[in-house]
């Protein structure tokens, strides 16, 4: 089909270019220029969707984003598939591949339209009262039957193929809405130098001027002084244009979020070519020009597929040369619906009879359109219409005064255009928290207080005319950049429409027993309204959520001021007093993955690698994730399974010696004469005595005074520390030094500067560490002798520079190579040749954790939980008591943190020598605790020893240390296991490979 | 003994370019993060050839030699040359001040992204203003690009230098590539 409704010549489509697209299956053809919506009206298909609760047959209401029926599924790839896309906004393009949502088996034909012949059941609030009973049917029962029957649209199952782009911009005034208002603006604040950035929801910009066939503006048909200004616009150099571009939120400090769609509308986009890109845009004013969107009128089944707004119904006639129907009845209670009916009439659509509630009409549009002939009646209302998958008649009948209305005489017709009147669209100025006023004259809300340096101007804030729109934008834009407001272009031939009705369309009948659909999307009709207000609901925030008008994704459009009429009638309140729910963002709804951006798969978080990264990963590394850094867990050989790795690392470094990559442990340098009372001060151990190159454990308490950060301090010079903290502690420990150093001890006269990235950290543990760096270092004597445990020294190895430090993580001979991180990899290289002499292994994470817990060292985070005190730990003794004070000393002397009978740590050892306890598991002192018994404590840290051929483990249990000796079970998925409570010291007690 | 070979993060990386801008690794550098009072500023000026600026955001360069202001009682020194004793020269002018001079020079790496998209390509990720007339030659800050920390100095109109924690510059450079794939033809 080509488009059988589609007028010889006007549009702004180009009927050179057919283009090929299919709905639900069926080929079609529109122009280029053409949107799905149009398109498919063009081939006379009205019907293309469901309703969301009854499943009733819809067609398009509107042709702009605020359209609540039209809903379509678009994409011929699952991984290019998206739902619930608005038909009007689809551009057309070759092979466009678009479905139907909401219907089964197909649109025509859909068996759960049986929903509408029970719908009596299913009023407002139905599923709080009919579903609640028995309990725990909703879960398994009702909620799944719902979800298959309602619900918009499926979700894409593959992954998705595009990217979405991200960009933050800054303006002078950014100008949102391009129609009249808009464009003024851009021009009045553009001529005055400013950078400005004009967006517009469309494809193209203009607005109303897009479907303006009659004004002239400035002397020049509209369409040409269109042309002429964004011509002028896209010339400025500080002008950025943005079609396709919707504003979907307003943030604080003007701050804008808007969505482009970049490549949706091409055929065959380049792959380079984000889908969406999110603007996240900092304006110094905006001018918001977001225009009003024409109201439907409430009447009992209003919602037939042909039944649409009348601005609708003549935009896609000006816009894109369709006729929507062969046949019109109108009905308006607005003068704009006559200026349709005339434009419709002139392209030769048979106008029935224009219906006007009014009593009277006699604006010029309406005086236009008597003098063409079309039949006129004031005072009659649309009582209901006929039809299935097209409307077939209007019952049309005379309005009476009591607000009821006759019986309706039927009139055959494909068409109904429908006018309430406008609602200005003061979404956004509702988002940035400006304050909204009820007009009396319009019967609308408009923009009164500004909560942000911020304008709303044309439409939106009531100026409706064209030349009211153009001289309120121009004015706008000029006091956005502080100019005097520009001479007012002049306008002809767009007299100014006046009129408009609220609230249900005055009935024949029983208004209860009928549908007059007032939120379409949601399926929400007047009955469902007054039941809401019947049934107690006062606030329209409850009638909103018993009812869900306005709760759909159009976020009530076109239903809100009908809504809320209603309800305030039969509340016997103004509308004022019912008051109006809030606006929320997004504007029309946003996909996930343009807000995720580019932080996405591979790029989700940064991936931190080591300096020696690329050497384990070749080396065979297994790596696991600590913060955002890679650390290898272990090097499995060929044939190797886990276990067997790990023991031959451990052994190996036992034995002989081990090399490990600690470049992530955090590094903090701290300096100034202050240096050693500032650590003094924040450590629980006594710093302000250790020698020069000497280094020290330091623990650090929170203020509460729990285990916070532990690490190595190692004294450089009189005025200068080498301190490590944690790897995922490190930026935590030097934020809190700087918070401290400002607000607690400025007079302190120390600095800290982060240096973890500065090294790279090489660990050689074992009794063959020092014969591996002998060969390499100079300048310095790393001899028992000279060179004690808990030194560090500053040298050369292999020519780099480096801090050399023993220590040991490990109770084995150990030293830390500390060099310029660029140097890292060579380093480690020429200490693993050395190390291959004495049969070397490099071993991983894993390893460390079993070696260091064999020697009763804690790890924070492990054996620590942030209700750890140093003496829990067995620590107590690192307290330096002649210290006048250490953060978290104060606390220490609570009464709950000196009690007896606190979790302390103990080592246990399972029964079953080759049980591994899980951690985190419950330790208990009884076989089979009776339910409810509290736990002694649990597992904190649980391996399987090759150095020791058996498990072992260490916890936190009630008591613990005055235990030690005793039994206790641990829970496992199988009953429990019995232990033995021991020191948490597994392995050389003595420590005399430490100085081996 | 074998002759220690440095290795910069960036090494094997692909630079990222479009038709507006592109990208390309700084070469190695000296860095000190210097640290104390404007006393320190004063002192330090003479020694190392540019004075750290007291004003809040703005750089000093003098020849191969510049000063970034990171804070109130921080600057960083970048020296685009190679003298090796410079720590030690400096150390001696600030001898009488209380300071703190930390040698950073591998904790960093650098990219350069010039051309008339470079502020565009990085606006993708750097949410401040970096119009000309908000973001001048020479003006430096510590920002965000996307998840990472960088500092962003402006050194020419078209020319921005990026510096960032040396772990971080694959990220960044990946950061950097898909933005100028996605700005590549839109």
């Amino acid at each position: 089909m080509t488009g059988d409704n589609r007028v010889q010549s006007g549009g702004r489509i180009d009927r050179a270019k057919p283009i090929g697209f299919t709905f639900d299956g069926k080929k079609f053809t529109g122009f280029a220029g053409d949107t799905l919506a149009s398109a498919l009206l063009a081939n006379g298909v009205h019907l293309m969707g469901r309703s969301f609760k009854y499943h009733r047959p819809r067609g398009l209401l509107t042709m702009g984003s605020e359209e609540p029926n039209a809903l379509v599924g678009v994409g011929s790839q699952e991984s290019r598939f998206t739902p619930n896309l608005r038909a009007t906004q689809v551009e057309l393009y070759e092979g466009l591949t678009a479905v139907s949502q909401n219907n089964w088996p197909s649109l025509s034909l859909d068996f759960q339209a049986v929903n509408g012949l029970f719908s009596s059941f299913i009023p407002a609030g139905f599923y709080y009262k009919t579903f609640m009973h028995p309990k725990g049917a909703w879960e398994s029962l009702y909620e799944p039957l719902i979800r298959r029957a309602a619900g918009l649209g499926r979700a894409p199952k593959a992954r998705d193929a595009d990217h979405y782009a991200n960009l933050y911009a800054h303006c002078d005034v950014a100008i949102v809405g391009a129609g009249p208002a808009g464009l003024a603006a851009a021009l009045a604040a553009a001529r005055g130098g400013a950078r400005v950035m004009l967006f517009d929801e469309q494809a193209e910009l203009g607005g109303s001027l897009l479907a303006e066939s009659a004004a002239r503006i400035d002397g020049k048909p509209a369409a040409d002084w269109l042309a002429a200004t964004l011509a002028e616009l896209a010339a400025a150099p500080h002008v950025t244009l943005l079609p396709r571009t919707q504003i979907f939120g307003y943030y604080a400090q003007n701050f804008l979020a808007g969505l482009e769609r970049v490549s949706d509308h091409l055929a065959s986009p380049d792959p380079k070519l984000p889908r969406e890109r999110l603007w996240r845009v900092r304006a110094k004013r905006v001018v918001l020009a977001a225009g009003a969107h024409e109201r439907p009128l409430v009447f009992p089944d209003n919602d037939r597929p042909g039944i649409m707004l009348a601005d609708a119904a003549r935009g896609f006639l000006a816009r894109y040369g369709v006729t929507p129907g062969a046949r019109a009845v109108i009905a308006t209670a607005h003068d704009s619906a006559y200026r349709a009916a005339l434009e419709l009439a002139q392209a030769g659509v048979a106008i029935a009879l224009i219906a006007d509630l009014r009593p009277n009409a006699e604006g010029e549009w309406p005086e236009a359109a008597r003098k063409a002939g079309l039949r006129v009646e004031t005072g009659a209302a649309i009582v209901g219409t006929r039809g299935h998958l097209r409307v077939s008649h209007a019952l049309v009948a005379k309005r009476w005064a009591d607000g009821s209305a006759g019986r309706g005489e039927a009139i055959a017709c494909d068409l109904i255009a429908m006018s309430g009147g406008w609602t200005p669209s003061v979404h956004l100025f509702s988002q940035s928290r400006g304050k909204l006023a009820f007009d009396e004259t319009l019967q609308a809300f408009v923009p009164d207080v500004s909560a942000q340096a911020e304008r709303s101007a044309g439409a939106c804030r009531g100026a409706f005319a064209l030349s009211e729109a153009l001289a309120d934008g121009a004015a706008a834009g000029a006091a956005a950049v502080s100019a005097a407001a520009p001479a007012p272009v002049s306008v002809e031939g767009a007299p100014a429409a006046h009129g408009g009705f609220l609230g249900l369309s005055p009935p024949h009948g029983d208004p209860q027993k009928s549908k007059a659909f007032v939120d379409f999307q949601n399926d929400v009709t007047a009955r469902d309204v007054t039941l809401a207000t019947r049934e107690g609901m006062r606030s329209i925030e409850h009638i909103k959520r018993y009812t869900t008008t306005g709760m759909a994704t159009d976020q009530g459009k076109t239903s809100n001021m009908n809504a809320l009429a209603i309800a305030s009638q039969a509340l016997g309140k103004t509308i004022p007093q019912v008051g109006l729910t809030t606006f929320r963002l997004p504007y029309t709804p946003v996909t996930f993955a343009s807000i995720a951006g580019m932080s996405r798969r591979e790029l989700f978080d940064p991936v931190r690698q080591t300096p020696l990264h690329a050497w384990a990963a070749e080396n065979g590394a297994t790596f696991e994730e600590a913060g955002l850094w890679k650390r290898a867990s272990y090097f499995k050989r060929p044939g190797e399974d886990v276990k067997a790795a790990v023991a031959r690392e451990c052994l190996g470094t036992r034995e002989r010696a081990g090399m490990m990559d600690a470049s992530t442990l955090g590094k903090i340098e701290v300096v100034g004469p202050d240096a050693a009372e500032f650590l003094n001060r924040l450590y629980i151990n006594a710093f302000a005595k250790l020698g020069v190159g000497r280094c020290r454990y330091g623990l650090m308490l929170n203020e509460a005074g729990y285990v916070m950060d532990d690490g190595v301090i190692a004294r450089l010079a009189q005025d200068r520390f080498h301190v490590t903290t944690t790897s995922v502690g490190a930026a935590h420990v030097i934020t809190l030094m700087e918070d401290f150093a400002q607000t607690e001890w400025p007079d302190l006269k120390v600095w800290f500067t982060s240096t973890t990235e500065q090294w790279a950290t090489i660990a050689i543990n074992g009794p063959r560490a020092r014969q591996m760096l002998e060969p390499l270092v100079e300048g310095i004597d790393i001899s028992a002798a000279a060179m004690p445990h808990l030194s560090m020294r500053e040298g050369h190895i292999c020519g780099v520079p480096t801090r050399l430090a023993r220590v040991s993580f490990t109770g084995e001979l150990g030293f830390e190579v500390n060099v310029p991180a660029d140097y890292g990899r060579a380093i480690w290289e020429a200490i693993w040749a050395e190390g291959r002499k004495v049969d070397c292994v490099v071993y991983g994470l894993d390893v460390l954790l079993i070696l260091r817990a064999e020697k009763g060292f804690i790890v924070v985070g492990q054996e620590t939980d942030g209700t750890v005190t140093p003496d829990d730990l067995g620590l107590g003794k690192m307290i330096a008591q002649s210290k006048p004070d250490f953060v978290g000393k104060r606390s220490l002397a609570m009464p709950d943190l000196a009690r007896e009978g606190r979790k302390q740590l103990v080592g246990l050892l399972p029964d079953d020598s080759q049980f591994k306890l899980d951690e985190g598991a419950q330790v208990v002192d009884a076989i089979a605790p009776a339910i409810g018994t509290s736990a002694l404590g649990h597992v904190t840290s649980s391996y399987f020893s090759p150095t020791l051929g058996r498990t072992f483990a260490m916890a936190l249990v009630a008591g613990g240390r005055s235990r030690i000796g005793g039994t206790a079970y641990v829970t496992t998925m199988q009953g429990t296991a019995l232990v033995r409570i021991v020191e948490p010291i597994f392995y050389d007690k003595e420590g005399k490979r430490l100085d081996a | 003994m074998p002759e220690a070979v440095r290795r910069s993060i960036l090494d094997g990386l692909a630079m990222p370019r479009n038709s507006a801008a592109m990208v390309a690794p700084c070469p190695p550098a000296t860095r000190f993060i210097l640290r104390g009072g404007r006393e320190v500023a004063a002192s330090v000026g003479p020694a190392f050839g540019a004075a750290p600026p007291l004003e809040p955001l703005r750089s000093q360069t003098v020849g191969a030699r510049s000063a970034l202001w990171m804070g109130p009682d921080e600057w960083l020194l970048i020296a685009e040359d190679s003298e090796l004793a410079l720590g030690a020269a400096l150390e001696a002018a600030l001898a009488s001040v209380p300071h703190g001079l930390i040698d950073v020079s591998h904790r960093q790496g650098a990219l350069e992204v010039s051309g008339p998209g470079a502020a565009r390509l990085l606006n993708a990720g750097v949410m401040l203003d970096l119009d000309i007339s908000a973001f001048p030659v020479g003006m430096v800050a510590r920002t965000l690009l996307t998840k990472a920390e960088i500092v962003l100095w402006r050194r020419a109109p078209d020319l921005f230098r990026v510096e960032f924690s040396r772990s971080f510059g694959p990220y960044v450079v990946a950061i950097l590539a898909q933005a100028a794939s996605d700005q590549d033809l839109c």
